[in-house]
Order: C-alpha cells, then structure tokens, then sequence
C-alpha cells in the first residue's frame, strides 16, 4: 500500500479547515450575541411563553395522566407555586412540586371548583397536614371549563396565598381548558377526515351497477357460461370495493380490480372498447391506495369514449422512476373542457365524474399537496390524468 | 490492432448503456392482457439483476489481482462477498420487504419512527456510496489505461459521463432485465477468456506457477504474512466479518429487494443470488494463479488490478489475444457502470429527497422542478467521488471496496440487525451507533490511509472489523438499555408487521383464478 499524500501537507490542510470552521463559528455566536440583547421584563415574558408553548405541546394530546403529567412541571413554573395539582372529575391526574402526601386529598379540595363554584381559595383549616414541617398551608383551585363544563380542576398550593397568585392561577386554568379544547377539535377533525375517506371509498358508482347487470342479463340465455363469469367478476369487484379493512393495496392488486371493471364494460362496450397496457414490473408490489386506479379507468370510459363514435382505446400506463412510481390512464375520447376539469378538482363543480375529484382529494391527503393528479386534455383531444405515489411514504402500508 | 478491439468492446457496451438508458419503458412489452402485463419480476430474473448490479470492479479485476498480489490468503475475499448474502438471508431478506422501506433511510425511519435518524441514515448512504464508487471510477480508469496506454483520466471520465447521462435520464436502472442481463454479460466476458486461458495453459503442458516467497512466508501458503502484512489470522477474520455483515448496508443493493412482491419472494432471490455469485466467483482466482505462471513480474508502476487485462497478451498471441482482451476490457466496463449507475442513482436519490429538494425549493421558491433536482443531485454523486478518485493515489480496488464494507458493516448492519430483532432498540441508541459506528471506522479509514502503521494498531486499522462491529454493537445495546423513554411507540407493532408471514396477512399475495 502506497500513500500518495504529502504527510505534513495533510495535516496542513486538515488544520486550516478546522481553524477557519472555528472562527466561523466563533462569528456567528458573536452576531446571535449581539443580536440576542433583552431588557429584563422582555427576558422573562418570552421565558413564560417558552414555557407555556412546551406545556402547550403536551396538552394538545388532551387531558390525561401522561399529558398532565408532563404539562404539570411547565405549568407549576409558569405559576411559581410551590406545588400544583390537576385533577379530572373522577382522580387526580399529576402532581407536580413538593409535598407529595397532600397528592390524595387533592381531589377532595378541588370539589367545591369541580361542583361549579368557580374559583376558590382554600385556606389553614382545608388544607394544613398533621406534618408540622409541611409549608403547604393554603391553595387556589381554578376550575377548567370547556364547552362550559368543567372538565377538571387546576390547584395551586403555597405557604398563603394573595390576590395575584388567584388571579394568575385562573388565568393559567383559562389558557389550559383553551389548549384542551383545540386537541378535543383535533380529535374532531381526524375523526371527520376518516369518515370522509370511508365514504370516499365505498362509492361504487349506480351506473356501473346498472349497466354491468344489464349487460349480464342480455348474456343469461344466449351464453350463460360467460353470463356466470361476469357475474363472478361482479362480485369480486364489489367485494374489492367494498371492503372495510386496509387503506392500502399494491398496484398489482389494484390493476386486477381494473381488470375485473373491464371485463364487465367489455360486456357492454363489445370490440368498441380497446385496452392498452404498458407496465413496468418494478412498479407492481408499490403501495397505491385502495381503488385508486380503477375509477380513472371508468372516468375514462364513461366520459372519454362512451360519448365517442367507433372504437375507443384506453392506455394504462405503470412507470418505475426511482423511489417513486408514475401511474397514467390515457384515452383518446372526447376529451373535456380544462376549466370544468378544474374545478372539478377544486370540488366547486358538482359533475357526476366523482372519481376525478375523489382520488385527487385521496392522494393529497395521503402524500401531501405536491402528488395529487395532473391532468391533460382539451374537447375533441382525449384526456391524460397522471400521478405519482412515493414506493415508500411514512404510515403507509398495505393491510394496515 | 489490439487496442482497435478494446476501444470497440468498451465503446460498444458505453453505447449500448446510454442508448437502454435514453429509451427505457419504451424497450418493454405493451399488451392488452392484463394476466401478461401483471406478472411480477420472478426471484430468478430479480436475483441475476442484483448480482449484475452488485459484480463491481473489486469482483471482476480486484479478486485476481489480490490473489496475485498476496496470495492464498485473498481467496477469502469472494467468500465473504457471497457469505454475505447468506447472512442477509438469514437475517434481513424478509422482514426488510415487509416493511415496505424502499431505501435504508426509508427503513430507518419506518422502524424508529424519527427523523434524525433518518438524516443520519441517509448522510450515510451517501458516505458509503461516495467511498464504493471511488474505486469503479479508479477502475475504469486503470482498465483504459492498461489496453490502451493512455491517461488513466480518460477511463474515469468516461465512465462518469456515462453513469450521469444514464442515472440523469433515470431510464436504465429501473429495467431489472436490463441489469439481469448484465450479469450474464459479466459471467461470459469473465468465463469464456478464463476457459480458453485454461485451455492453452494445458495445452502448453500446464506449467506451474511461480511460487515467490519473502521474510514473512510464502505465496501460497494460507495465513502466511506473505507481502509483509502482519498479523495475518487477525486481518483474514476481521476481513471476513466485516464482508459478512457489510452486504445489508450496501444502499444499491438493497432498493432491488422492494422488486419483490413479498417477504418469501425476497428470501427466494437472496438464495439465488448466493448461487450466481458462488458461479461467478469460481473463475475469478484462475486469473491470480494463471498470471503466477504467464507472468511472474508486472511492468513497472502498474498495479495488480490490471492483471486480468494483461493476461491474455501474456498467454496467447495475435487476434486471439486481442478479442480475449477486447471481451475482458468489454466486460470491466459493463461492471463499472452498472454498479457505479446502481450506487449513483441511490446517491443522488438520498441527496435529493434529504438535503436538495426542499433547499432548492426555498431557493428558488417553488420554481425547480422535481427532475431538476434530481439532475442536480445526481451531478454531485458522481463528481465528489471523481475528484476523490483522481486526487488519491489508487490503494487498489478490492482494498478501497472494502473500507466502504467497513463503513456499512459498522453502521447499518447493528441498526438492520437489531432493528428487525430486538424490541427494546431506542431512538438515542440508533443514534449513538451511527455516530460512533461511522466515526471510528472513517478514522481507521482516514488513519490507515493517511499514515499507515505497522504492527498490531496497523492491522487494526486497515481491518477494524473485528474490533468495530462487536463494540457498536454494545453501544447500541447499552445506550438502548439506558434510556427506554425513546423506544418508539409503534415499535411492538411495527415488529410484529416485519415478521408475520404474508399468508397470514393475506396481503399482496399473486393468485389468480
């Protein structure tokens, strides 16, 4: 083995880029220095908000044991109380400062402030201990009101208490019952998302319903051997569809559910309807979400070519680019005008091309604004939508 | 005359490169049958495309280079390049597919639920990647010059050109039939010059090779000390254990493992890739020893890389010797660029979707396009390596293959390995083994480089496997076992998702009525 560096050379080198890192450094503490010059009172206001905005964090998880808990240190700081206890309306939920053995009673001193009574202040004869030791001789409990319930109680506990020390602890209390009442619409707006997404899914479209029986029942007595076929793929279809559990599926199982559709337009739509594929076998095992792909199949068909005359082809088209996969459903149908497309994606125009709005609005809220579907078209020049989905995106995954 | 078919081999399989790389899907069927166009790649093809990928200059010139250089000894090297496959296998292959990850980074941050981890993750990609493309670049370089005589920069800029175009057109690498038949390319252009070298070295009444010998031992004789390195039984084991456990680490290695449609598909490919390469590996020291007898001393200033290259002037004579080199010469090539694209391409993709992307777009707000910033990335996975590459001296290329298996081995394989086996792993505790991990082994790298030792810290150094991995393994485990607030949350269920089969999920499974 033959070094090819100049030894003392190297260590030049490496010493120069740690000298000049090092001034760099030095430069920049020196500039946040001088920028970072505060009075006192501003000092200690954005130290409170500090600490209410790391409090904050933790009771946007809501009221609960591990969130009081945690929450309970930033706010007894905030308060400068001795000790601080926040109860529910059932237990106490943390304790946070000295005088642990009080933590029992803290419930029992809450109660008038739990019953409604607002804010009180429990003096010598309500909370004094056996412990002769023990400075927590007085407390100020502050309901927390949400939604005008009172939800739980907040309790300042300290050797006496002043008009200040009340005053700052319902102040606190207020800001607290805020900060839980934004997880609880938190909560809300999750749970609405879910539902929308449930219903979203389950929207298999009555034409095709319609149509796909129609073209069935024409088969029953001329071929009944195909009629039985298709109506096996019917019932797959609607079972893929359907189907409760799993936000997710692989590619490969969402062009079969293509598949199954198209057997049964094929039905109808006889040597009219062409199909043309061209997919990379790396982009098969790829996450996509559930029926993703098959309702721009059927845009395709019902507004593309059913309106056309003579033989329409639809092209799916799988790409492989790297870390993401590029998905496109192409036809050379009728086409449509971009600015209805528009704001059918925007969801302003109810139109009756669901599918188009509900995938777009899928795929933003799974991978974020930058991957819902591109589409091209013009009247009378087909149309092309595209997207592309990550091969892997964090919480998604197929039967989840 | 016998550069004239070098130069055509080499042309030929760069031309033949960009022109797969600029046409890409359009090369593939299109069909109106839903049963043809849904067909996954099967293990088979999938594991020739991991090994074509995987056969890296280091394989194709390094292994008979060494074997010529030092000896017995060195036959271990395509040992363990196999070996690890079958620790992957073991270990790795199934539950890394079920987790869906794509990238190493993308699994780091699927099991430990952090984006720390996944920067550091992906800081190490591109580490490992700058380091294993260092010597394909040298490689080509080296190859250029030995058939032709000219600047060994010629080489390493074509091949650089090459994998930029191809990896900035984003075509060649997705098509595994391509890299699958890179393989095979790779096998003949190996096997076909070793038969009929064999077969005229029988013909000239198999002579035996010359067996030199010095202070420290002899040739042929295994764990010698031959060539003055010391401490011989040390570096053959520690060698060893960083190849087993370097393969998982390696970021163009395993993306190809998400080709697979499931964890049982996955553990399919692996045992055929150990095949491929054991078939592969079994001509590579017949050059060692076949030069030990054509060609006892190299010109001056060469390096033993190049012995395969020059082999077939020394055995044979004429057009002969001339299409035997041509289809050597053809055949490096092919390795350089297919592994060196495979590195770039998964370079480029952690230097985009982590560092570039979102900078670019602050930049300049909002206007740089995806693509654009791929090509931007891309640019710098391949020029840091080949200013890399030209401003060091080569060490040889196995020997530098091997400090990016240090790397790999002493930072992903204890996050992999305790990642899919062990519950209790803690976000601070990944932490600390990448850091510590990635730390001490480009210390040992840079030290063994820059100041090369002697005696027992030398050999430390130049090989710190055996010492690295055992220690970041503990700073893991201890760190973990230290601080259990950070495990993440889901990480019972995201085990248990690792290793529930797929027939018991009933998820992704190929049926078909």
């Amino acid at each position: 083995m033959r070094s090819g560096i100049h030894l003392p050379t190297a260590v030049l080198t490496a010493g120069t880029l740690i000298v000049v890192w090092a001034l760099l450094l030095l430069r920049s503490r020196s500039r946040s220095r001088s920028r970072g010059f505060l009075s006192a009172t501003d000092r200690a206001t954005y130290e409170t908000l500090h600490t209410a905005s790391l409090a904050g964090r933790q009771l946007r998880h809501g009221l609960g044991p591990e969130s009081a808990r945690e929450a309970a240190g930033y706010l007894r700081s905030m308060l400068t109380a001795r000790a601080i206890a926040i109860c529910d309306t059932h237990a106490v939920l943390a304790w946070d400062g000295e005088g642990e053995h009080h933590r029992p009673r803290a419930h029992s001193d809450a109660q008038p402030a739990l019953r409604g009574a607002g804010t009180t202040v429990l003096d010598q004869r309500d909370v004094a201990c056996n412990d002769p030791n023990c400075e927590l001789l007085s407390a100020v409990v502050a309901p927390l009101v949400v939604d005008e319930h009172v939800v739980g109680a907040l309790t300042a506990y300290g050797p006496h208490t002043d008009a200040g020390l009340a005053r700052a602890t319902e102040e606190v209390a207020q800001w607290v019952a805020a900060q839980v009442e934004l997880a609880d619409l938190d909560q809300q707006r999750t749970r609405a998302m879910e539902a929308e997404l449930q219903a979203l899914r389950a929207q298999i479209s009555p034409h095709f319903v319609y149509n796909s029986l129609a073209a069935i029942a024409s088969f029953v007595r001329t071929d009944p051997g195909r009629a039985r076929e298709l109506l096996l793929e019917f019932a797959d279809f609607t079972r893929y569809a359907l189907r409760r559990a799993g936000q997710f599926t692989t590619l490969a199982e969402e062009l079969r559910n293509c598949e199954r559709y198209l057997v049964l337009e094929q039905a109808r739509f006889g040597d009219r309807l062409k199909i043309n594929l061209l997919i990379a076998p790396e982009s098969l095992p790829t996450t996509v979400p559930c029926l993703a792909v098959q309702p721009l199949v059927e845009n395709a068909v019902r507004h593309g070519l059913a309106g056309k005359v003579g033989p329409g082809t639809v092209t799916i088209t799988a790409r492989d680019i790297g870390a993401q996969t590029e998905i496109s459903i192409e036809d050379d149908g009728v086409g449509a005008n971009p600015e209805h497309i528009r704001g059918v994606l925007d969801g302003e125009v109810r139109s009756d091309s669901v599918g188009l709005g509900n995938v777009d609005a899928r795929l933003r809220q799974i991978y974020g604004d930058d991957l819902g579907l591109v589409v091209e078209t013009a009247p009378g020049a087909g149309m092309k939508v595209t997207f592309t989905v990550p091969k892997y995106a964090p919480g998604v995954h197929v039967s989840s | 005359m016998n550069d004239l078919y070098a130069v055509t081999a080499i042309g030929l399989v760069c031309a033949v490169t960009l022109i797969v790389g600029a046409f890409g899907l359009r090369l593939s069927r299109t069909t109106s049958d839903f049963y043809v166009a849904g067909r996954t790649v099967t293990p088979g093809r999938n594991a020739s495309a991991i090994s074509g990928e995987y056969l890296s200059a280091a394989s194709f010139l390094g292994v008979a280079g060494l074997v010529y250089a030092r000896g017995a000894d060195m036959l271990w090297l395509p040992v363990g390049y196999t070996v690890g496959y079958v620790v992957l296998l073991t270990l790795v292959a199934a539950p890394l597919r079920r987790s869906g990850a794509y990238t190493l980074p993308d699994f780091a941050e699927a099991r430990l639920e952090s984006k720390v981890v996944r920067g550091l993750s992906s800081a190490l990609v591109i580490g490992i990647g700058w380091l294993y493309l260092v010597p394909q670049f040298q490689g080509a370089g080296l190859a250029m010059a030995a058939v032709t005589g000219w600047p060994s920069w010629v080489g390493s800029l074509l091949v650089v050109v090459v994998v930029f175009l191809s990896v900035a057109a984003g075509g060649m690498r997705s098509i595994t039939l391509v890299q699958a038949m890179q393989y095979w390319l790779k096998l003949t252009a190996l096997a076909v010059p070793a038969c009929v070298l064999l077969w005229l070295w029988l013909r000239d009444g198999a002579p035996r090779p010359h067996i030199p010998a010095d202070a420290s031992g002899e040739w042929i004789l295994p764990l010698s000390g031959f060539g003055g390195y010391d401490h011989p039984t040390y570096r053959t084991y520690s060698t060893l254990l960083a190849l087993c456990l370097g393969t998982m680490g390696l970021p163009h290695v395993l993306v190809r493992f998400y080709t697979n449609p499931d964890g049982r598909a996955a553990r399919r490919t692996t045992v055929a890739v150990v095949g491929l390469l054991g078939l592969f590996y079994v001509f590579t020291p017949v050059y060692g020893v076949l030069g030990r007898v054509y060609l006892p001393e190299l010109p001056l200033g060469t390096l033993p890389d190049s012995l395969s290259l020059r082999l077939p002037a020394a055995v044979a004579d004429g057009h002969l010797a001339g299409v035997l080199g041509a289809v050597l010469a053809g055949g490096a090539f092919a390795a350089f660029l297919s592994t060196a694209s495979g590195l770039a391409m998964s370079v480029a993709g952690a230097i985009d979707q982590d560092l570039l992307r979102a900078r670019l777009k602050r930049i300049t707000s909002d206007d740089a396009s995806a693509i654009t910033s791929f090509r931007y990335a891309a640019f710098a996975a391949v020029v840091v390596p080949y200013a890399l590459s030209t401003a060091f001296e080569p060490l040889g290329l196995a020997t530098t293959v091997g400090l990016a298996f240090a790397v790999s081995s002493a930072t992903f394989s204890p996050l992999l390995v305790l990642g899919i086996w062990w519950r209790g792993l803690s976000v601070t505790g990944a932490i600390a083994g990448l850091v510590v991990g990635a730390g001490l082994a480009m210390t040992a790298i840079v030290l063994s480089v820059l100041m090369p030792q002697g005696g027992w810290l030398g050999a430390a150094l130049a090989q710190p496997g055996a010492w690295l991995i055992p220690l970041v393994f503990a700073v893991i485990v201890i760190t973990s076992l230290a601080t259990p607030g950070r495990i993440p949350k889901g990480a019972g269920r995201t085990l248990v998702r690792l290793h529930t089969p797929e027939s018991l999920t009933g998820a992704a499974h190929p049926s078909r009525r």
